[in-house]
């Protein structure tokens, strides 16, 4: 069976160690998880997360009900019409060329966040093939250091 | 009313018509303990290990369907517990196992007897809590009943630090809960129920695949309607014996790894599945790319994610069983027609007369069948069944004639040594109606044997009919079979006295080397109703067949072994 890449969005209960029973869920049946962000639903006692993760049509929608049958999961978002976004942290030497990284960064939908005495710091947040392209353009400018932050996805309707 | 939290647990219980709770005290469970002693509305049983409490718990809740509980302390209490919870887990019992924590204030410094015991139980239980303060008691312990019942049921586990227990709060316990996040569906899609129902009529060759949800749902009377008024022949898994009555001519037999030729045969060859509460167990199924492959399937149960977990599955309904059954059964009965079905009914009989399920008398030695044919001849309806794990568990799901649901205990999905004879003292507490029999092998009933003090302190007289065949025989059977009879590790011609054991802990043995003395042993031990052991020296080389090896397919079963 095909493997795909897959976008899901959880809203729990934020309660005692609710993101270990779903990393928890992952680890003991053998999914994987590629990337994950978690952060609290404003005015709610709920919050939400983005999981990116990969498997055979059948593996996504035991992935999708095990998720569901977690007790404190709220809902589960199998998302189809989306729009996703991924945040990059790079930093590079200073003695790269600032304004050819800055003029980068904007084709990218992002800029120079911080520059001291050693290294130029960029963010970039974009669609997460397009930071995939940025982060392999951006290799000629010998990064030091990465940080992906994981994909936030939200439906479009 | 204020109280502390302590004093909450056991009102809790009372609330919830608990009648017995099994368990061992500690340090960071006293507080509990010195309520549970102010009070006499239930009682307790002093197991001599928590394995045995949380296994006692299971034969309690398994006989009557309600829920077990079990109360352990912190550190190594629970951690003996967990093989209990694992195996109440693996096989959806509703149980709720309450253990002592440290205080609050401790957690996460290494201290005296602590374990992250709720990142333990994580992944062997339906649900568990971390209780952070008093004010939460009585809505988490009412959760905890809720969820272990209801849905697909299943072990929770409530973790109380001891000063949780020492503080005062309101106890205002709910009279029902609602959690938003968690709402079992019950109700099967009607549109689907009938599509099944059509599926089933113009069915030629279907087959009823029965398996342990019907028991959890209480839906046997439902099915065995549903059997009589189509005449669809029927094989039940392990967990679901007990559904059809032993003798009813639709049965045929046990389906999977030690499953009849004609049960194995239907479903190889059947063209509809009506899969009712099964989970497709590889122990069933066999090699899955082979399993039913000429067969569309109905697949009903409670729990989505066992829906199209291993096998695609052509009508799926989610919902509860009885509910379900309410709806499909008239649907069928309308339309259906028993003669359509003769033919293929005619086929699976001449299977059974080909290859029936059967073994070799003898003269010399005990056939370990023979005993469980003769308990079942003996005391048939009077008994429940509890066994252990190995060759025994198999030959009694094969040959004891069941029939009622819940007539048989046995731990199928964790497959637990050591389950047997703790389970057989709660189904004893539950039905103090039935004789209480555990079928177990010389290997485990070593790993719980320290309960016969228990049972006798506690009169729970349960019968352990030891078949001893001096191995660890299932283990063994597998080195004959597949490893050049390389028999290593599985010899126990060193054992205990037996029977000496069971007097020494205040109990009565028997050894048993002849049918007449297996006789007297079992009138004897039943007449007096005390704690036996019968250790009934049998055939140290029988095996256990049919046999699909493992990842082998259903229609190649080996019938039987010749050296
Ligand atoms: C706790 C545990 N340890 C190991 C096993 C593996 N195992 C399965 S059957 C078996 C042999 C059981 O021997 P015995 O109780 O004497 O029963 P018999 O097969 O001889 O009837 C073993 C070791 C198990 N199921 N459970």
């Amino acid at each position: 069976m095909k493997v795909e890449r897959r976008i899901i969005s959880v809203i729990v209960q934020n309660e005692h160690s609710v993101l270990a029973r779903i990393t928890g869920l992952f680890a003991a049946r053998g999914y994987n998880i590629e990337a994950l962000t978690v952060a609290p639903i404003p005015d709610t006692d709920m919050s939400r997360l983005t999981i990116e993760t990969r498997g055979n049509v059948r593996v996504i929608e035991q992935i999708i009900k095990q998720l569901h049958k977690l007790i404190p999961t709220f809902k589960v978002i199998e998302h189809e019409e989306m729009i996703e976004k991924e945040m990059v942290m790079m930093k590079f030497p200073i003695n790269e060329s600032l304004s050819n990284i800055q003029a980068l960064c904007e084709a990218y939908n992002g800029g120079i966040a911080n520059v001291s005495s050693q290294h130029i710091i960029t963010m970039v947040a974009d669609e997460p093939k397009r930071v995939r392209h940025f982060i392999e353009a951006a290799q000629r400018f010998h990064p030091v250091e990465i940080v992906r932050g994981g994909v936030v996805a939200m439906e479009r309707e | 009313m204020e109280m502390t939290g302590a004093q909450m647990v056991i009102e809790a219980m009372k609330l919830e018509g608990v009648d017995t709770v099994f368990g061992y005290p500690g340090g960071a469970i006293m507080n509990v303990y010195d309520e549970l002693y102010k009070q006499s509305d239930f009682r307790h049983i002093l197991t001599r290990h928590e394995q045995a409490a949380v296994h006692a718990a299971e034969g309690y809740a398994r006989a009557t369907g309600k829920v077990g509980v079990a109360f352990v302390t912190s550190g190594p209490g629970f951690t003996n517990a967990v093989t209990g919870l694992a195996t109440a887990y693996m096989d959806s019992i509703p149980l709720v196992v309450i253990s002592g924590q440290v205080p609050i204030t401790l957690i996460g410094t290494d201290a005296f007897q602590e374990i992250d015991a709720t990142g333990i139980s994580r992944s062997c239980t339906k649900h568990n809590y971390l209780v952070r303060s008093a004010k939460e008691l009585p809505l988490i312990l009412k959760e905890a009943f809720y969820i272990a019942s209801s849905g697909r049921p299943g072990p929770v586990h409530v973790d109380i630090p001891k000063d949780v227990t020492a503080e005062l709060a309101e106890f205002d316990y709910p009279t029902h809960v609602d959690i938003p996040t968690y709402r079992p569906t019950t109700k099967g899609n009607v549109r689907q129920i009938k599509k099944a129902a059509e599926a089933i009529c113009s069915a030629k060759r279907p087959v009823f695949y029965l398996g342990g949800g019907i028991i959890h749902s209480g839906s046997a009377d439902l099915v065995r309607e549903f059997v009589s008024a189509t005449q669809i022949p029927a094989v039940e898994t392990l967990m679901a014996r007990g559904t059809l009555r032993h003798d009813d001519p639709l049965l045929l037999g046990m389906v999977g790894m030690h499953g009849t030729y004609q049960a194995n045969m239907a479903m190889s060859e059947a063209d509809l599945m009506i899969a009712l509460g099964p989970r497709f167990d590889d122990r069933v199924t066999g090699k899955l790319s082979e399993f039913a492959k000429h067969a569309k399937i109905i697949h009903v149960d409670i729990d989505p994610s066992s829906i199209g977990k291993l096998v695609d599955v052509d009508y799926p309904i989610v919902g509860d069983l009885k509910e379900v059954l309410e709806v499909m059964i008239p649907k069928v009965k309308e339309q259906v027609d028993p003669d359509r079905y003769q033919p293929w009914r005619e086929i699976l009989k001449r299977y059974n007369e080909i290859h029936p399920l059967r073994y070799e008398d003898s003269d010399k030695v005990i056939k370990p069948q023979w005993v469980i044919e003769r308990v079942g001849a003996l005391l048939g309806e009077d008994a429940v069944i509890s066994t252990d794990v190995g060759q025994h568990q198999m030959w009694t799901a094969q040959f004891y004639p069941f029939s009622f649901p819940r007539q048989f205990i046995t731990s199928g999905g964790l497959g637990t040594m050591g389950f047997g004879f703790p389970a057989a003292m709660g189904v004893k507490r539950a039905r103090p109606d039935k004789i209480s029999i555990n079928f177990t092998g010389d290997g485990s009933i070593l790993m719980n044997i320290q309960e016969l003090v228990t049972a006798v302190e506690s009169r729970l007289p349960v019968i352990n009919i030891i078949l001893n065949n001096h191995y660890l025989g299932m283990v063994r059977q597998w080195q004959t079979f597949f490893y050049d009879k390389r028999y290593a590790e599985t010899d126990l011609s060193f054992q205990p006295d037996f029977v000496r054991l069971a007097e020494a802990c205040g109990g009565i043995g028997y050894r048993v080397e002849t049918k007449e003395e297996f006789d007297e042993a079992l009138k004897d031990a039943v007449d007096k109703g005390v704690v036996a052991m019968i250790d009934v020296i049998v055939d140290r080389d029988e095996n256990v067949l049919p046999m699909v090896p493992s990842g082998g397919t259903l229609y190649n079963m080996m019938l039987e072994f010749k050296d």
